[in-house]
C-alpha cells in the first residue's frame, strides 16, 4: 500500500465518491447490461417493459461471459450510447 | 560508575506523541557516557582503543550506526542500525561522545580532540598513540534522505496534510489520475518522503498560510504548496521561486480569480529574474518559451495544479474558458538579462537587477513577429507595432495588456541604435496610437469596434504601463513574440505582479 499527502484543499472525502444518481430517469437513455449470469435476461426484461411503459428509452446490453471483465469496445459502446446503466448481478 | 542501564527512559519528543510510539524507542542510560560511532568511519577506527579505556574505567555505551559488531576493542556495542538513538540524540557526526546525568544531557563533543574527550569523560590519558585532534565522519541519521525516512517513522514530520491510502492493486499514478488531481498529465505521487525533502528547500514553516487560494478562498499553506510542486516534478531548489509566483498568484491585483473563470484565452505566465535562474539552472535562451527545461516546465506547472487542486480550479467549471491555451499546462521562462543591455523585467516593477524575483502576467500563446530585413531601429519598432495592433482584433484599442518578448538578434538592432527599453515603448506607443476612423464598427469591413460617434480622438492600443517587454531567446533568428493579455487588463482586471524570491 503507498500512501500520499492529499494535495486538495480537503473539502471533499478522501475516498472517490460514488457518481451521483440521477433524481429522474425521464430523459434519459437507460442501458441494461446482462452479465451474463443465468436469468438476469428476465430480471431485465422486466426491467425494459417498466421503463419502457413510462416512456424511457432503453438499450441492451450483454457481456460475453460473467467471468470476465467487460472488454473495452462494449464499455465505450454503453458510455457513448446511454446515461445510466442497470445491471443484474446475481442469479 | 555503574555499567549502562537499560531502562527506558526516553522521554517523548513531542507531547503529542502516541504511547505506541514511545514503546518503540530504544533504552538511553541516564547516566554516564554514550559514543556514537560507525565502522565505515577512520577516525572512529582510530579510537576504539580509547572506547575500550573508557568502558573499563566507567560507564561508556557505545552505539554503533552501520555494523553491530563494532568496535571490537567493546564488550557488548549497542546495535542501532536503525539509527533510532541516533536520531534522538540529533547525531550530526560520529564519532560523538556525550556526557549523561539524572536523565539529560550534560556535554557532548565530536570527532577526536584528546583534551575535550578528557574533560568530558573526566579521564586523564587517553589515547596517548593517538593525534591530538582527528575530524569526525558524517552521521548516517543525517544523510540525505535517512532523516526524511526517520521522521516518517517516528510520526514527527509535523506535516499536516491528510494522508490518502492507495489499495495494494491500485496504480498510484492511475489512483492520483482519477481522484482530479492532475492536469490531464501524470504526477510524481506526493509521498511523505517527496513533500519533505520539497520542504527542504525553502526555510518556511510548512504552516505559513501565504493566502487565500481562488477560486474557491482555502488557505493555502507552503505545505500545500510543495506537494503540489512534488507532483509538478520540481526539485526542492526550484520551491522558493513556485512559492513566489503563488504569492503574485494570490495578489489581489492581479485578479487570479478572474483570470481563472474569464472564457478567455489567459492564465499566468511566470517570468524569471534574478541570479535565482542560474541558480536552478533555467532557460532563457534557445527555446525558452517552449520545453525541455525542467525548472521552466515544472515551476509554471506547480502553480497551475495550485490553482487546481487548492484553489478548486478546474476546466468547465469555474474555469470557464472557450478555447483556453498550451500554456495553461505550464508556462514559465527567464529572462536572458545576461545577454540584455536592458534593465530585467522585474526593474520595471520596482526590484532591482540582482534581486531574484518573478512577475506574473496574464497571458496566452506566443504571436510571431517575423522581421529578418530591419537594421535600423524605426523599421524593427514599425513591425513590432504592426504585430501588436493586430491583439484580439485590429478594431478592438486598448485591447489588452501584452509582454513583448524580444529575441537577442532583434534586441542587437535596438542596442547598436543606443535605444533603450523606455525609448522602445515610447517609440512602440506612438505607433500604437490607433485613429478613431479604423476603430468604429464596420470600419475595414469588420463588425466589430466601436458605435459610430462614440470616440472622440484616437486610441491606443495598450493602456499606460499596459505593454511590457523582456528578452529571451537563442542567438539565431530574427524572430520575436507577443505574449497577448486579458481584455480585463489593467486596475480594473489584472495587473502583472512581481514579487520577490526568498529563501
Amino acid at each position: 500500500m503507498s500512501t500520499v499527502l492529499d494535495p486538495t484543499a480537503e473539502l471533499s472525502p478522501s475516498t472517490r465518491p460514488r457518481l451521483v444518481r440521477p433524481e429522474q430517469l425521464e430523459g434519459l437513455t437507460v442501458g441494461l447490461l446482462d452479465i451474463s449470469k443465468p436469468r438476469g435476461n428476465i430480471f431485465l426484461d422486466q426491467l425494459e417493459s417498466l421503463l419502457s411503459d413510462r416512456g424511457i428509452e432503453v438499450r441492451r446490453y450483454m457481456k460475453p461471459t460473467v467471468a470476465k471483465p467487460a472488454p473495452v469496445p462494449l464499455r465505450q459502446q454503453i458510455v457513448g450510447e446511454v446515461d445510466l446503466v442497470i445491471e443484474g448481478l446475481a442469479d | 560508575m555503574d555499567r549502562p542501564v537499560t531502562q527506558p527512559e526516553l522521554p517523548a519528543k513531542t507531547p503529542d506523541e502516541t504511547p505506541t510510539m514511545s514503546r518503540t524507542l530504544p533504552a538511553l542510560p541516564a547516566d554516564g557516557l554514550i559514543a556514537v560511532v560507525k565502522r565505515d568511519c577512520p577516525t572512529c577506527e582510530l579510537i576504539a582503543p580509547v572506547l575500550a579505556d573508557l568502558q573499563q574505567r566507567g560507564a561508556l555505551a557505545v552505539y554503533t550506526q552501520d555494523d553491530p559488531a563494532f568496535p571490537e576493542t567493546v564488550a557488548q556495542p549497542i546495535d542501532d542500525r536503525d539509527l533510532l538513538i541516533s536520531h534522538r540524540l540529533e547525531i550530526e557526526v560520529v564519532p560523538t561522545l556525550i556526557r549523561r546525568s539524572g536523565g539529560s544531557e550534560t556535554g557532548r563533543t565530536y570527532g577526536w580532540d584528546r583534551a575535550e574527550w578528557e574533560k568530558l569523560s573526566g579521564a586523564a590519558g587517553l589515547g596517548p598513540g593517538l593525534p591530538a585532534m582527528r575530524p569526525g565522519c558524517g552521521a548516517l541519521n543525517v544523510e540525505p534522505g535517512r532523516r526524511e525516512d526517520l521522521l516518517i517513522r517516528l510520526g514527527e514530520t509535523g506535516l499536516a496534510a491528510r494522508r490518502v491510502d492507495f489499495g495494494n492493486d491500485e496504480d498510484e499514478f492511475e489512483a492520483i489520475f482519477e481522484r482530479g488531481w492532475t492536469d490531464g498529465l501524470p504526477v510524481v505521487p506526493p509521498t511523505e518522503r517527496r513533500v519533505l525533502r520539497m520542504l527542504a528547500g525553502t526555510t518556511r514553516d510548512p504552516k505559513e498560510v501565504l493566502g487565500l487560494c481562488p477560486p474557491n478562498l482555502v488557505e493555502l499553506t507552503v505545505e500545500k504548496v510543495a506537494i503540489n510542486a512534488v507532483m509538478a516534478g520540481c526539485k526542492p531548489d526550484y520551491l522558493p521561486v513556485v512559492l513566489a509566483a503563488v504569492e503574485a498568484a494570490l495578489d489581489p491585483a492581479f485578479s487570479m480569480h478572474g483570470v481563472l473563470a474569464t472564457t478567455m484565452f489567459v492564465s499566468p505566465v511566470v517570468v524569471v529574474n534574478g541570479p535565482v535562474r542560474r541558480q536552478i539552472g533555467m532557460n532563457a535562451l534557445g527555446n525558452a518559451l517552449g520545453q525541455g527545461n525542467r525548472a521552466n516546465a515544472t515551476i509554471g506547472r506547480a502553480l497551475q495544479l495550485i490553482i487546481r487542486n487548492v484553489g478548486g480550479g478546474r476546466p468547465q467549471e469555474v474555469d470557464r474558458a472557450t478555447l483556453g491555451n498550451p500554456g495553461k499546462y505550464t508556462y514559465c521562462f527567464a529572462e536572458d538579462e545576461e545577454g540584455s543591455s536592458w534593465e530585467p523585467l522585474s526593474n520595471d516593477f520596482g526590484i532591482a537587477r540582482g534581486t531574484s524575483a518573478v512577475t506574473l502576467f496574464a497571458g496566452y500563446g506566443l504571436q510571431g513577429i517575423v522581421d529578418q530585413k530591419a537594421r535600423d531601429p524605426e523599421s524593427l519598432a514599425n513591425s513590432f507595432a504592426e504585430s501588436l495592433k493586430v491583439l484580439h482584433n485590429v478594431k478592438l484599442a486598448p485591447a489588452c495588456d501584452a509582454l513583448l518578448v524580444v529575441c537577442p538578434e532583434h534586441e542587437r538592432t535596438f542596442r547598436a541604435a543606443g535605444w533603450s527599453k523606455a525609448r522602445l515603448l515610447e517609440e512602440l506607443y506612438k505607433r500604437c496610437e490607433i485613429p478613431l476612423e479604423r476603430l468604429e464598427q464596420g470600419a475595414l469591413g469588420i463588425a466589430e469596434g466601436y458605435p459610430p460617434g462614440v470616440l472622440k480622438s484616437s486610441r491606443n492600443k495598450f493602456r499606460p504601463g499596459g505593454l511590457m517587454i523582456v528578452r529571451a531567446g537563442g542567438s539565431a533568428g530574427m524572430f520575436s513574440g507577443i505574449i497577448g493579455g486579458w481584455t480585463g487588463g489593467g486596475f480594473a482586471g489584472s495587473m502583472p505582479v512581481s514579487r520577490e524570491v526568498k529563501s
